[in-house]
């Protein structure tokens, strides 16, 4: 047998229902990759006994009738874990032990999946490169030199390096499919409300959403199908009768309609990412779709609304921070008010304190009107573009990034420059959208690139669909070479 | 509009983070980049628009006012950087 942890997931299922290889076996494996792979700075915790532990479990008493039957997985360390350290990539909570188990990570447990450890990211997933995790740089296995995107760098970087199966993420303003894109992996932001926020340390809560991240588009299926439903511990969780995303898998898609909107050719792209979407039309069109030019007229602005509404939520989440209850505490300062300031100013690091100034300037009296309230009439337009295109389209392509993984402390000292990066994912979460990112090609440097299809709300299937299709037939192969090892 | 080395002190204040002094000059220049950045939202007319509240279009799920848990404050405390028995220990407010 050919290394399992080369294959994908729904494969190892495979192997594991017909009893070809043990849990124990699957998990021990990746063990051995992990161990292998500390180069990568991907994990913040390993739980390997638990993980052995709940495979010898899964062995002596199998239930193959699950979606993830004994299948160890690595999550993003944003998701509280019961008894497993949850640090959120910061410093302020190094030593937080949740009590509680996040709902999404619970169902994908009762799904027949177990932990493996605990995924670095950006602290609070803010940040497109892993760079401002308090537990150091992500690396990225196409390169020793390059991010592995972020904020869900770990995830991205753990699921290309073969250090788990599938993982999940959560995207804010990009934060699982610019890290797919970066790495050649499948990375899937849900429509807002499909899974549960309850248990996820919170950044940006009308724009936060968890999604899977894996290496087909079978797997991202079989993923969201475990971890999405109705939850009534997040009150904006949407009450609808659960799908088989993965029963329903089909290619067939002709006489869909595909929009590409003109205001995703941005000044100085780079002529591959162009090349990279003509490819992908092309691909569609020969599959029987049609494409169709829209326009959505205010995508500019989404970037801009974005850097007020994500910073004024987080602002005020943040506000928990007071090293009283839980977290960090500095043992400086003589009242109470200089323990909270000094607590915030060593827990927490320089671009998460940036986004909490935003904050509480953009909400501070006599400001409100002139930028918060501004951004939320933006954001309408926003969503109104994408409102009126989907009367005349199923889906909408477009890139994923406006360029591939870039240098390790190449745009650090700009913070505009990092927030660029987020220009094609960022308007989808300000209109609540899901949105697909596929590997579909190389740049001349041999780096992955992806590509993009935005649906409608809770059209989940009908991009999974498309992006089956056209992962058949895209032809890409992730090749990455294992130098870390 | 720019942001002065003040002003920014007083968000600081407000956001209950201390700022270093040396830190300031640099935090300055990166919050006016990104004020600048984020005021081309001027450029748009919005008089006549309504501003967007919640994504879902519907008015979020209320739940009866019924304890449904308790009896946790071991957890609860578990996390504490200080404690003492029951309680979270701060610094002295009250002479």
């Amino acid at each position: 047998m050919s290394n399992i942890t080369n294959q994908s997931l729904s494969e190892i299922l495979e192997s594991i229902n017909s009893k070809k290889i043990s849990s124990l076996e699957l998990t021990q494996a990746y063990i051995k990759n992990i161990e292998n792979a500390k180069k990568l700075n991907a994990f913040v915790t390993t739980t390997f006994d638990q993980a052995l532990e709940n495979a010898k479990k899964f062995d002596n008493k199998p239930n193959n009738d699950q979606l993830l039957s004994g299948i160890p997985l690595a999550v993003k360390d944003l998701f509280c874990t019961e008894n497993v350290k949850t640090t959120a990539g910061s410093n302020i909570l190094n030593n937080f032990v949740p009590s509680y188990e996040s709902t999404v990570t619970k169902n994908l447990w009762n799904n027949g999946a177990f932990l493996l450890g605990k995924l670095n990211c950006d602290e609070f997933a803010m940040g497109s490169s892993n760079e401002t995790s308090f537990f150091g740089n992500v690396i990225n296995p196409v390169g020793d030199h390059l991010v592995p995107g972020g904020s869900s760098g770990g995830s991205s970087s753990a699921l290309a390096a073969d250090l788990t199966p599938a993982t999940i993420g959560t995207d804010t303003g990009g934060s699982i499919r610019q890290p797919a894109s970066f790495t050649g992996t499948v990375g899937l932001k849900p429509t807002y409300g499909l899974c549960s926020r309850w248990g996820i340390v919170a950044f940006a809560s009308s724009l936060d959403q968890a999604g899977p991240m894996t290496k087909t588009v079978n797997d991202c299926s079989i993923m969201l199908e475990a971890m999405s439903g109705f939850d009534e511990k997040d009150s904006t969780s949407i009450n609808k009768k659960k799908e088989s995303y993965s029963k329903n898998l089909k290619d067939n898609i002709k006489g869909l309609k595909i929009g590409i909107p003109k205001e995703y050719r941005v000044d100085n792209m780079p002529k591959e990412i162009d090349e990279l979407w003509e490819k992908g039309k092309k691909i569609l069109k020969d599959l029987g779709a049609q494409l169709i030019d829209i326009s959505l007229p205010h995508t500019k602005y989404a970037l801009p609304t974005y850097y007020i509404v994500a910073p004024a939520e987080a602002s005020s989440n943040l506000a928990r921070y007071d090293g009283v209850r839980y977290g960090y505490r500095s043992q400086k300062g003589k009242d109470l008010i200089e323990m909270y300031e000094n607590t915030r100013s060593e827990g927490f690091g320089d671009e998460v304190k940036r986004r909490i100034l935003i904050g509480t300037y953009v909400l501070s009296s006599g400001y409100y009107d002139a930028y918060y309230l501004k951004a939320q009439k933006v954001r309408q337009l926003i969503k109104k573009d994408f409102d009126d295109s989907f009367t005349k389209v199923d889906a909408i392509l477009t890139p994923s990034t406006p360029s591939s993984a870039f240098k390790i402390g190449e745009k650090t000292n700009d913070p505009v420059s990092m927030y660029l990066n987020d220009i094609f994912t960022v308007p989808v979460n300000l209109a609540g959208l899901p949105a697909l990112s596929l590997p579909a090609g190389l740049d001349k440097q041999g780096y992955p690139l992806g590509l993009q299809l935005i649906g409608k709300a809770l059209d989940e299937q009908k991009i999974l669909n498309i992006g089956y299709a056209f992962e058949k037939n895209c032809g890409y192969k992730n090749e990455i070479k294992k130098w870390w090892s | 509009m720019s942001l002065d080395k003040e002003k920014i002190k007083h968000v600081a204040k407000l956001a209950r983070i201390s700022v270093d002094e040396a830190k300031v000059d640099s935090l300055t220049k990166d919050l006016n980049s990104i004020f600048k950045f984020i005021e081309q939202l001027n450029e748009l007319n919005t008089d006549k628009v309504e501003p967007l509240t919640s994504i879902l279009n519907r008015s979020l799920r209320s739940r009866k006012d019924e304890i449904n848990d308790g009896k946790i404050r071991e957890k609860i405390l578990k996390n504490s950087p200080k404690k003492n028995e029951e309680f979270f220990v701060v610094p002295k407010v009250v002479e």
